[in-house]
């Protein structure tokens, strides 16, 4: 096992696998086209919480737990934590760890913090220690909506660009790769964007630029091209950022092509649900990865996956002051098991 | 001059922006904001109608149906069924006086959860508050100019 730097913010590692995977969503999520992907489909929104804040904290902690337990591990054997969410102090992130006490790094990248998270626990991993990192993300749509938006029973209208906070989180406990393992071969963690889109109800085309960035590093520095790749999944662009990055594309010869799709664009039946551009959240990345993306892989139908999780990273305060959004993407390849681990 | 090629990539990007953006339905929600904001109307002056069976001037009237129809804004508010009404009639469904009960009412369902001082009491204008600002000023400004102009206060 080792890390190698090859690039501005892009590492090679090797040796890295994924010891196992959970991801549970809220109803919403359920009644999409990756129900049968998930480990558990809540059936209220609230769960049974007497605050939404406490439905995503629960949401986040019964997700890791599963994923703890389905790496065959306990939660003394996992060495260090990293996480985050889109809440105020990362509070569901922080709230967990003082159940679980075990070391955490509490990471913000708003909706990129699940690739942030797995590629930081792989890098310190394939550095030999610490051996066993459990990664999660999350977030509640109804918590969202009321820290950044309306209260959820005031009606407004949605903009067509508009996308749906996915109440959603997903887990991955990561450590030294072994057969049968989906492996982490390398990341890039990108920088920060902001060609000058103000827009909080257009986050799609606010963070096409920054995927566009990253994914342009991640290839230059791997010498790859967009066909070493079976799919390059994004994290929640949308129909509108998935469209601009294309275009923004081929402007430059990269033709993404079919390659290119998104977890925001797969969560859920766009127009029956009514979700306008897609799904958003840290929650959409981690639960559409540690569900149906990962499965791919594992199940040998793709060879290699890079999943470029994008945040936006305003608050309410700066969009309400004219700032534009800065936005970043943070990159992660990662492979199918193989059969000998060189 | 890194600079100036970032701001240049930019501005060619909102133009790309701009032209990809899908557009508003703006016909399809302006017949629905004229079919809700109407219907709301419609009951309104039902109920207003009803109030004057029982012998009130139609002035009279105003106010009671004001009540009824804040009271059918915050009950439909609670049983989740408002934010359903103006998500299809945006305009003809937040602009009638039920949109104002759905205004406060949603702040007071929300906040609840931080209590009655911090949560509902601190945050219940959150969204009516702007409006009740601007109209009170509004209002103050318009009335002194009739004031002014016919001398009547």
């Amino acid at each position: 096992m080792a890390a190698r730097k090859i690039g501005p913010g892009t590492y090679q590692m090797s040796r890295v696998g994924i010891k196992s995977t959970a991801a549970i969503v809220g109803p919403k999520e359920g009644e999409g086209p990756l129900r049968t992907y998930f480990d558990e489909v809540w059936e209220s929104e609230t769960h049974q919480q007497k605050s939404v804040e406490r439905a995503e904290r629960m949401l986040l902690e019964d997700t890791m737990n599963l994923a703890v337990e389905k790496a065959g591990c306990r939660w003394p054997e996992i060495d260090l934590v990293l996480g985050g969410d889109l809440l105020d102090q990362i509070v569901s992130t922080n709230f967990v760890a003082r159940r679980h006490q075990r070391p955490l790094l509490g990471l913000f990248s708003a909706c990129a913090v699940f690739t942030e998270a797995l590629g930081l626990g792989g890098l310190l991993v394939a550095d030999h220690e610490p051996t066993t990192v459990a990664v999660g993300a999350v977030s509640h749509h109804m918590a969202a909506e009321r820290q950044f938006r309306f209260p959820v029973e005031l009606g407004y209208q949605r903009t067509p660009t508009a996308a749906w906070t996915a109440t959603a989180a997903g887990a991955v406990v990561v450590g030294p790769a072994e057969v049968g393992h989906v492996v982490i071969d390398g990341v890039t963690f990108g920088r920060v964007v902001d060609w000058g889109s103000k827009d909080p109800n257009d986050m799609g085309s606010a963070m096409a630029p920054a995927a566009f960035d990253t994914i342009k590093q991640h290839l230059v520095a791997t010498g790859e091209g967009i066909n070493d790749y079976d799919a390059i999944f994004t994290g929640d662009l949308g129909v509108l950022g998935v469209n601009l990055l294309q275009a923004l594309g081929n402007k430059e010869g990269l033709h993404f092509d079919d390659r290119l799709n998104d977890c925001g664009k797969s969560l859920y039946y766009l127009k029956e649900q009514d979700v306008h551009n897609g799904a958003s959240g840290p929650g959409c990345s981690a639960s559409v990865f540690a569900g149906y993306l990962h499965h791919r892989l594992l199940s040998g139908e793709w060879r290699r996956l890079l999943l470029v999780a994008t945040g936006a990273l305003f608050s309410p305060t700066t969009y309400q002051q004219g700032e534009s959004i800065p936005c970043i993407a943070h990159a992660v390849s990662l492979g199918r098991p193989e059969a000998k681990l060189s | 001059m890194a600079n100036q090629e970032t701001s240049s990539a930019a501005r060619n990007y909102q133009e790309l922006v701009k032209k990809k953006r899908p557009g508003k339905p703006v016909l399809k929600n302006l017949i629905y904001a004229f079919v809700v904001g109407g219907a709301i109307s419609v009951v309104g002056q039902g109920i207003q109608w009803g109030f004057m069976q029982y012998g009130m001037s139609a002035k009279d009237a105003t106010s009671p149906t004001t009540v009824v129809l804040i009271g059918l804004g915050a009950l439909f508010t609670g049983l989740g069924w408002y934010d359903q009404l103006v998500k299809r009639g945006g305009m003809g469904g937040t602009l009638p006086i039920t949109g104002f009960a759905n205004a406060m009412v949603a702040p007071a369902m929300e906040f609840r959860s931080e209590g009655l001082i911090l949560g509902v009491g601190a945050k219940l204008f959150t969204v009516a508050g702007p409006v009740l600002v601007y109209g009170l000023s509004a209002a103050f400004v318009v009335g002194l100019i009739r004031f002014l102009i016919t001398g009547v206060a």
